[in-house]
């Protein structure tokens, strides 16, 4: 089997024991209102943890991705209540400035030469500095767009909603998957996560990559901003704080290598499901405080670091270097 | 287009800073911007020099500066010592939180201030010493294996702390916080000796020069017959047990351990201090009185920021203007524009 596979293999059955003895605990767990919930409350973040994928499968990391989202929330909520937009066209605004954004970040990565996270971490400061002198409040979004929205749904049998922020993101995680695994883009980013010099030596378009890639993280980031404020009905400059951790650890429980290269943005979904359903077992369970959802993902994410390193090291002595630079 | 992993030292410039005339010392770019910083507040608000002693201390708004950016130059001393090993330790701020949150549980529960101390600071150096054996024993990049600790941290201190802001009203705690010392504040006087020591251990010891080999490269300085392994673990030791000082300072400010928000985004402001300090981030070149002078940097703007009337959330816009000039200036690119047009002048 492929051995890049094997984490995959691992979060997708930890998944399902832990969905399983979650509804041997509460049968009220196993129903179509619970699954429509998981993908109603954990859209933003698998929006913004398939951008965090591409990044991370090249190589890099992304921590402007919360700032973007709270930016986002606070630009759409701007042009439409203070100016007056359609949100859809706020919409649009809102994604070309988020594009923008990433494109600079991405350009300033490949070109100044310095390491993504510090590039990224100026990123998120300025996101977050920038919503914060648009507006430091929250502002309330009152449209009939956004209430049709809310009220649409598809009835899942069985009671569940399948809201349209929730089809959102099962289409970008369509959309992602497609782009990673049927496009040159796609190769490019793995090769990129493998060895930039092999990639480079091979004719991968080093440069353009990499701005593509960053771009395509903020984008997908200023989407989740978009699903963000249909989801709350409001724009607010610290919403979304840390958001960025929560993705990259999506990332790294679905099974995708730090270090770049192997990954699929499938794992992510995983991933995602994952931490949705530790809250929402949290949430049924009642007793348990909120803090022990950061406990239990931290946890979930030093296992499969580790389960990385175990997977990895048994194997040739190349692969090893990758792990030791 | 590759990007380079190792930065090589020119032969003719020597490691550390030793014999540097104080004058050229002054001349660098961080005492010029902090000069600038402070010229410009000074110009906001003409009383910014002005100290005064009152009630067995000093008062005024540089004092005021040091003091409060006393907690980050603390979590840069050791952040400078991680980031010349090539590493980075992202859970400094929530290793404050759990240190802050043990201390003020403690001392409600009625155990003695100093025993309180001595275990926040254990603590610190416990999440110091559980980064540094994911860096070395299961080798994992040192940005993702302090992540952990970063989500999970969080979470651990509100444990301690179950969910709510602990208060207490223990003199010592307080004093750590808000005291003074012959007349300074308390958290200066520990963040100026803590680096007065760090700085003298590393550079009057082989220690700094170890480090520098172990961040310039690790399997090398092992073939020399470095302990590498043991020397990482140290290198985030100190820093876990920084972070615990700074959280110590941190809690005792406001008389109560806030699980959520102690030490927020500080690691960040730290790398900041370190990165304009003018430490590499690839390894192998710290220093840690620039760092101190850059986390005085961050502060100086802060207190700009705040006595001109802006509000505080602008401070991120400039911090962030900040980084991308440093980042453009230290960059390869910059470096061979510079050394195009020295080869230029030259032949001309």
């Amino acid at each position: 089997m492929n051995r890049s596979l094997r984490p995959l293999l691992a979060t997708a059955t930890i998944f399902v024991l832990a969905y399983i003895l979650a509804v041997a605990q509460f049968p009220g767990m196993l129903s179509t209102r619970v699954l429509g919930n998981f993908l109603t409350d954990n859209a933003f973040l698998g929006i913004a943890a398939v951008g965090m994928t591409f990044v991370i499968l090249s190589g890099g990391i992304d921590l402007s991705v919360g700032a973007v989202i709270g930016f986002t929330t606070v630009l759409i909520a701007a042009l439409v209540m203070w100016v007056g937009l359609h949100p859809l066209a706020a919409f649009g605004i809102a994604l070309i400035v988020a594009a923008a954004f990433g494109a600079a970040m991405g350009a300033a990565i490949h070109y100044l030469q310095v390491p993504s996270f510090i590039v990224t971490l100026a990123g998120m400061f300025l996101a977050r500095g920038a919503a914060s002198v648009l507006s430091p409040d929250s502002i309330g979004i009152k449209h009939e767009f956004y209430t049709a929205i809310s009220k649409s749904y598809i009835l899942l049998p069985g009671g569940g909603r399948l809201t349209v922020i929730g089809m959102i993101m099962l289409a970008v995680f369509a959309v992602g998957i497609l782009l990673a695994h049927r496009t040159r883009f796609g190769s490019n980013v793995y090769a990129l996560g493998g060895s930039e010099s092999s990639a480079a030596l091979m004719g991968v378009p080093v440069a353009r990559t990499t701005v593509l890639i960053y771009m395509l993280s903020s984008t997908l980031a200023g989407l989740a901003g978009v699903v963000f404020s249909l989801y709350t009905s409001a724009g607010y400059s610290l919403s979304a704080l840390g958001v960025e951790l929560d993705a990259i650890a999506a990332v790294v429980i679905g099974g995708t290598l730090l270090t770049g290269g192997y990954g699929l943005v499938a794992g992510t979904f995983i991933g995602v499901m994952l931490q949705g359903l530790v809250q929402t077992y949290i949430v049924f369970d009642g007793t348990l405080s909120s803090w022990w959802t950061k406990i239990v993902i931290g946890g979930l994410l030093f296992m499969f670091i580790l389960l990385q390193r175990l997977v990895f090291t048994a194997t040739p002595r190349r692969r090893k270097l990758a792990w030791k630079t | 287009m590759t990007r380079p992993t190792v930065e090589l030292r020119p032969a003719h410039e020597p490691p550390g800073h030793r014999h540097r005339p104080w004058a050229e010392a002054l001349l660098r770019p961080q005492f010029l911007a902090l000069a600038a910083v402070l010229l410009v507040n000074w110009l906001l608000f003409p009383g910014f020099f002005t100290i005064t002693w009152q009630d067995g201390r000093l008062f005024g708004s540089l004092i005021d500066v040091l003091n409060r950016g006393a907690p980050v130059a603390i979590l840069a001393i050791g952040m400078t010592a991680v980031i010349a090993t090539k590493g980075v330790d992202l859970s400094v701020g929530a290793v404050m939180a759990i240190a802050g949150a043990v201390a003020a549980s403690m001392v409600v529960a009625g155990w003695p201030a100093g025993l309180a101390v001595l275990a926040a600071l254990a603590v610190g150096l416990v999440c110091g010493l559980w980064n540094g054996v994911l860096v070395t024993v299961l080798q994992i990049q040192p940005i993702i294996a302090t992540l952990v600790l970063m989500v999970a941290g969080r979470g651990l201190a509100q444990l301690v702390t179950e969910g709510s802001i602990v208060t207490f009203s223990d003199p010592l705690l307080i004093f750590i916080g808000t005291g003074s010392v012959l007349g300074l504040p308390t958290p200066v006087v520990i963040a100026l000796s803590l680096m007065l020591c760090a700085t003298l251990l590393v550079r009057r010891t082989a220690l700094g020069l170890l480090i520098e080999a172990v961040g310039v490269n690790r399997s090398a300085a092992r073939f020399a017959g470095i302990r590498a392994s043991a020397l990482l673990l140290l290198v985030y030791a100190f820093a876990g047990l920084c972070a615990a000082i700074a959280g110590l300072i941190v809690t005792g400010d406001i008389r109560g351990a806030d699980a959520n928000n102690a030490g927020l985004w500080l690691e960040l402001d730290a790398i900041l201090a370190v990165v304009i300090g003018g430490t590499s981030l690839l390894g192998g070149r710290f220093s840690i009185p620039m760092s101190v002078v850059g986390a005085m940097i961050i502060q100086a703007m802060n207190t700009g920021i705040l006595i001109s009337g802006f509000s505080p959330e602008f401070n991120l816009v400039v911090k962030s203007g900040v980084i991308i000039v440093i980042l453009v200036l230290q960059s390869p690119m910059a470096a061979s524009i510079l050394q195009k047009r020295r080869i230029k002048g030259g032949r001309a």
